[in-house]
């Protein structure tokens, strides 16, 4: 019986002949098999990954392997460019599309020998909390099949938690990776703006927009993060700081850290009081393991979500008239009478609901008229929003959040109320507002039987302290 | 801001987009509820604020201007909903 446990743990099982990258596809091809009802993929590439893991036995027997992920299963969500294979960012209006070149990231975990298994769920290009509104139907949570596995990269979450993959790529906009890993128990994280290229990723909200990576420990997180960072001269905002050797570099001596936490999240009424108690006690043990903890006021807690609903819409509505049904992706069999109405028969068939919500938002505050107390308005307060925060870091290493207000609501709670549901992203969009690196760690159990994280938040490039500090808190935990 | 027919009529063409009946008086309600849940934005004196327009930290990324490859024809076709084979194909739309 295969187990796994981390990358360089099966590496090493490989190594010693204990078991083989065929066994370990196999292996994950049975639990697929075993738990579509979840429906975390969307799609398997069963005899390709089988086929890789062979050439990839064969070349290690030969003593001829370099990779750094040689062997490494993992999933990809749908929303990621991975030549030849069908691309649809769980939407009807890509039916059909397959990828014609592979994203930066997606190239670079090929290069390293590692075996992309399939592509998985989530909410349509990526907009959601819930992974209900996607064309292949709704993810289910595999710790209570009742819930949604959270959203947008809730295929993703599933895959890690459910062991359907080893680690898994999702995207992060507002807290499309963090608030699922929360919801699923495992381990979400989302690098800062530009780390690593958005290159071949399907555009949602380009200035929010960054990959982020699903796993069950740290040092698979950094190794995932250090080879997929760096330049690129596909993706002129991808950072040209050289990124760090973050899986060599994640146990240090330990020094005491200067902690921030915003009270004025941690008594949000929307809060759960079992989730807000559970931050405080682990607040309190920091501070009694000697890390300097002390709250901060941040009196724009309630402007956090607005603004960001204004920006990404906008640059949604702007990133999604590309569809138009001519070059490729649906196109309407209706008669048509001119080429307006060519576009929208296209468009409304193929976009579902919250993806045209959200562009008609997006639509109404670029509209003339309404963009200057709109959309100014907004990019206003994320400057004001972005200037606080880098204030904050001048005096502190990481900020300290819960990543969601509430454990995995129950299927069906959320989706006939778009502000209730964007709500749930309160805590988990500041960092795409801001730009810096956030991740969730799975450290607490409810009540009600769910998992559910604590948020890190650390300052612009400064993932290598962020993933040091989450290792030391799960290593903490499993203590 | 109250969001009415009009205004739903004139997004929905901006966007490319048609609502009917049902459909539009739901995105109509859900127009309204997303605006009056953004103007949560008006308290805020923002006076002496500039707007963030860039999250790249990158100024002038520049690179040598070399040819590099592109994607072929047959590439660029091969998700066309129609095709001769040479060029995208849509339905006659100008009226004589």
């Amino acid at each position: 019986m295969f187990v796994y446990s981390s990358i360089s743990h099966y590496q090493s099982q490989l190594t010693q002949g204990h078991t083989t990258c065929v066994e370990a596809v196999e292996h994950y091809l049975r639990q697929i098999a075993a738990t579509r009802h979840l429906n975390a993929y969307v799609a398997v590439y069963e005899a390709e990954a089988l086929a890789r893991a062979k050439e990839l036995d064969t070349l290690r027997k030969e003593g001829k392997t370099t990779g750094r992920l040689h062997g490494v299963v993992i999933g990809v969500k749908d929303v990621i460019s991975h030549e030849g294979h069908p691309l649809t960012a769980a939407s009807g209006i890509l039916q059909g599309f397959e990828a014609i070149y592979s994203a930066t990231a997606i190239k670079k975990l090929l290069d390293e020998e590692a075996i992309i298994i399939g592509s998985l769920n989530c909410d349509e290009f990526a907009m959601g909390s819930t992974n209900e509104h996607t064309v292949y139907g709704p993810v289910l949570n595999a710790d209570d099949e009742s819930r949604v596995p959270g959203g947008s990269s809730g295929g993703s979450a599933v895959a890690v938690q459910a062991g359907l993959c080893m680690v898994s790529l999702g995207s992060d906009t507002g807290g499309s990776v963090r608030q699922p890993a929360d919801f699923c128990g495992i381990v979400g994280f989302k690098p800062g703006y530009g780390r690593i290229s958005r290159y071949g990723l399907i555009a949602y909200a380009s200035s929010f927009d960054q990959i982020g990576i699903f796993s069950t420990n740290i040092p698979d997180t950094a190794l995932l993060l250090e080879i997929m960072a760096g330049p690129d001269v596909a993706d002129s905002t991808a950072s040209r700081q050289q990124p760090d050797a973050y899986s060599k570099e994640l146990d240090t001596p330990k020094t005491p850290y200067r902690i921030a936490y915003f009270p004025e999240a941690l008594d949000h009424p929307s809060l759960d009081p079992e989730i807000r108690d559970a931050i405080y006690k682990r607040l309190e043990s920091l501070k009694n393991e000697g890390h300097h903890v002390q709250p901060v006021n941040f009196d724009l807690m309630d402007y956090i979500v607005p603004s960001y609903y204004v920006l990404t819409t906008a640059e949604a509505s702007s990133n999604l008239s590309r569809y138009d049904g001519v070059r490729y992706g649906h196109r309407t069999e209706k008669p048509v009478t001119d080429l307006v109405d060519f576009y929208k028969k296209t468009r409304s068939e193929g976009f579902g609901k919250e993806v045209k919500r959200r562009i008609m938002l997006g639509t109404f505050v670029l509209s003339a008229g309404y963009y200057d107390a709109y959309f100014t308005r907004a990019q206003k307060v994320r400057k004001l929003l972005t200037t606080k925060i880098e204030l904050i870091f001048n005096d502190f290493d990481f900020i300290i959040l819960p990543t969601a207000p509430t454990t995995a609501f129950r299927r069906g709670e959320k989706t006939e109320d778009p502000i209730a549901m964007y709500l749930a992203d309160i805590y988990t969009v500041m960092a795409n507002l801001a730009g810096i690196p956030a991740i969730s760690l799975p450290l607490f159990r409810h009540n009600n039987g769910m998992r559910f994280g604590l948020q890190a938040m650390a300052s612009r490039q400064n993932e290598l302290s962020l993933l040091r500090f989450s290792h030391e808190l799960l290593t903490n935990r499993e203590n | 801001m109250e969001v009415n027919d009009a205004l739903v009529d004139k997004l929905a063409h901006l966007a490319r987009l048609s609502f009917d009946g049902q459909e539009k008086e739901g995105i109509k309600q859900d127009l309204q509820k997303m605006i009056t849940f953004v103007e949560k934005l008006n308290e805020l004196d923002l006076e002496n604020v500039e707007p963030l327009i860039h999250m790249s930290p990158e100024v002038n990324v520049l690179r040598n201007d070399e040819i590099r490859g592109s994607v072929s024809r047959e590439e660029a076709l091969k998700n066309a909903p129609e095709t001769d084979g040479e060029f995208f194909l849509v339905p006659k739309v100008i009226k004589r």
